[in-house]
């Protein structure tokens, strides 16, 4: 199987402290694969060197098939890579649709594109067509959540990376945001992501990568992780 | 019944009040030159609204640009004998040229570090000018810059013709900022002021857009300072200096920064307030420091924004009490934007 996105030996230092050790990663293309850790783990700092808002110490990533190294973020953008960041970071006072559009930047000459590309985000997450007009402020926690997601489809990239989108949301939200995460993954968008949910996040994907102070620590199918002793203590809680 | 006080009409009210303005002061040519001074200076401002309000850019090197276009419009007529109309478009070029040169350096900064290496940028500009004798007149200043020339029939002699011909070039720049704000590039500037590190996640080339705001924004300094220079005739260094450019942010912020009647409500209230108030000139830092330091903390949008969120307030109060027998239709109006 090809790669779409692969790390190697990626690593960073801010000041002395080494937040990332030669991360060696793959992700290939259609799937969901999944990046464990716990708080601290340095998920957001890979996801960031990825989107090349982190400059790497050293190491080299490649995105279907061209190195991306050091290339600027709104480049990377461009070949296909979005993330969407922890914390549901909107604009708030744009009103839904506003942010949405904002999403498509990098589309912005393709009207009709963009027309599409807001109708199938609007099939996805049918709430945010009914509140396109308000403002993003006013939204509730999953449905901010939702809207940055949506923001970031609306980019069409190849691979979306999810800094922790369960983060703060109820029970019930989550496990929605889960099945719509597996959703996009199966409308052909590959996806890589940052959880700390074990338990919800391997059950949609295909492979997994558990992080510990800025190392990789495991790699395997979501099975094998899912029957990991160290994870279940660690992460799952069984 | 209170349809006839929206914005529209608002507008239409002060345009029309702008332009019987010199009628019902025909005969004091003082209250006509002061206003059209405070217009030129609100042009100015817009240019710094563009850029620290919309942006989010903080440039203190603004009254530096006000002052390279007065000058400009000084040396080209006074030294190179050239027509008003010309020196004022060469004067506007060669600001968006040195803006240009300056934005690049300046704009591999961020937040605070910008604004101190802007101010350190307009401190240059004003020695430079300073210093510049032979071409600036130093000290003593450039005197006897003419009025702009006649066009055809029309003659710029009295404070009327002044008046309105900076006003012509109010509502140009009124119009050109409306324009940006209301465009993909002004939602785009939004995102860069909002967070650059989101921006360019959405695949926004911040280094860029930054870039041309800044451009935008000095074209509005240099064609104020040209403006300046030909309706006070005599310009001096001071103009670059840095009491004129917190001048200009103090305006901007107690009337609203990022907001796009702030430029016009500051200039004016403090440009009356110290016509009306003899000893206010001096003591005004002295007054209005703790008073601006209040307005930051509590309404970082200034009396724009104190003014929108009240009304905010009422209109919701109003929706909630007849949201019984309304239509959903209606409740798209709640969108906050910008006066
Ligand atoms: N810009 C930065 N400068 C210094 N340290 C940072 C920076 N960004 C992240 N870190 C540190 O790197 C580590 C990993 O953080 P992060 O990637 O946010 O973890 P996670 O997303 O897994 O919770 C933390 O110790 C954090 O303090
Ligand atoms: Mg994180």
């Amino acid at each position: 199987m090809n790669h779409l996105l692969k790390l190697s030996d990626v690593t960073i230092k801010f000041g002395g402290f080494e937040a990332l050790k030669n991360i060696n990663l793959e992700v290939h293309e259609g799937e969901l694969v999944v990046l464990l850790g716990a708080n601290g783990a340095g998920k957001s700092t890979l996801f960031k060197t990825i989107s090349g808002l982190n400059k790497m110490t050293s190491g080299d990533i490649q995105f279907n098939g061209n190195s991306i190294s050091g290339a600027a973020p709104d480049r990377i953008v461009k070949t296909g890579i979005v993330q969407c960041a922890e914390g549901k970071k909107l604009f708030s006072e744009m009103s839904v649709q506003e942010n949405l559009m904002m999403g498509g930047f990098v589309h912005r000459r393709k009207k009709a594109q963009l027309k599409q590309s807001l109708e199938e985000t609007y099939d996805l997450f049918p709430i945010l067509k009914e509140k396109k007009d308000d403002a993003a402020g006013s939204l509730s926690g999953g449905q901010q959540q939702m809207l940055a997601i949506g923001r970031a489809l609306m980019a069409k990239p190849k691979l979306i990376m999810l800094d922790e989108p369960s983060i703060g949301l109820a029970p019930l939200i989550v496990e929605q945001m889960f099945s719509v995460i597996q959703s996009i993954n199966r409308n052909g968008t590959t996806v890589l992501l940052a959880e700390q949910n074990a338990n919800a996040a391997l059950k949609i994907a295909n492979r997994g990568y558990v992080i510990e102070n800025g190392i990789l620590v495991l790699q395997g199918n979501s099975k094998e992780l899912f029957n990991n002793d160290e994870i279940r203590k660690a992460y799952i809680g069984a | 019944m209170s349809k006839v006080l929206n914005k529209r009409n608002g507008i239409i009210a002060v345009l029309i009040l702008s332009l019987l303005f010199p009628l019902a002061f025909s005969d004091n040519k003082y209250v006509l030159y002061i206003m059209t001074l405070a217009f030129i200076y609100i042009i100015a401002i817009y240019g710094m609204n563009i850029l620290a309000g919309y942006t989010g850019q903080l440039s203190l090197a603004h009254a530096g640009f006000f002052a390279i276009g007065a000058y400009s419009v000084g040396v080209l007529t006074t030294k190179a004998g050239l027509n008003f109309w010309l020196a004022l478009l060469l004067a506007v070029l060669i600001t968006m040229g040195i803006g240009f040169a300056l934005g690049i350096i300046a704009l591999r900064t961020k937040e605070h570090f910008f604004a101190i290496y802007t101010l350190i940028a307009g401190y240059l500009i004003y020695l430079l000018i300073y210093k510049w004798e032979g071409l600036t007149g130093g000290v003593r200043g450039l005197i006897g810059i003419p009025i702009p020339n006649a066009i055809g029939p029309i003659k710029f002699e009295s404070p009327i013709a002044m008046y309105y011909l900076v006003l012509l070039f109010l509502l140009l720049s009124i119009f050109v900022t409306v324009r940006i704000v209301y465009s993909l590039t002004g939602r785009t500037y939004n995102a860069i002021r909002n967070s650059e590190e989101l921006a360019q996640t959405l695949g926004i080339n911040t280094k860029i857009n930054k870039l041309v705001s800044f451009v935008i924004s000095v074209s509005f300094a240099g064609l104020a300072g040209g403006l300046y220079a030909s309706l006070v005739r005599f310009i001096g260094p001071e103009i670059a200096g840095t009491t004129m450019v917190f001048t200009f942010l103090m305006y901007l912020i107690v009337g609203g920064i990022g907001t796009l009647a702030g430029p016009i409500i500051g200039t004016l209230l403090f440009i009356w307030l110290e016509q009306y108030l003899q000893s206010f000139q001096e003591h005004k830092m002295l007054i209005f420091g703790p008073i601006l330091t209040l307005i930051v903390i509590f309404y970082p949008r200034g009396i724009v924004g104190a003014i929108q969120s009240l009304m905010g307030y009422f209109r919701t109060r109003k929706k909630e009490s007849s949201k019984s027998y309304k239509t959903n239709s209606e409740s798209t109006d709640m969108k906050s934007r910008e006066v």
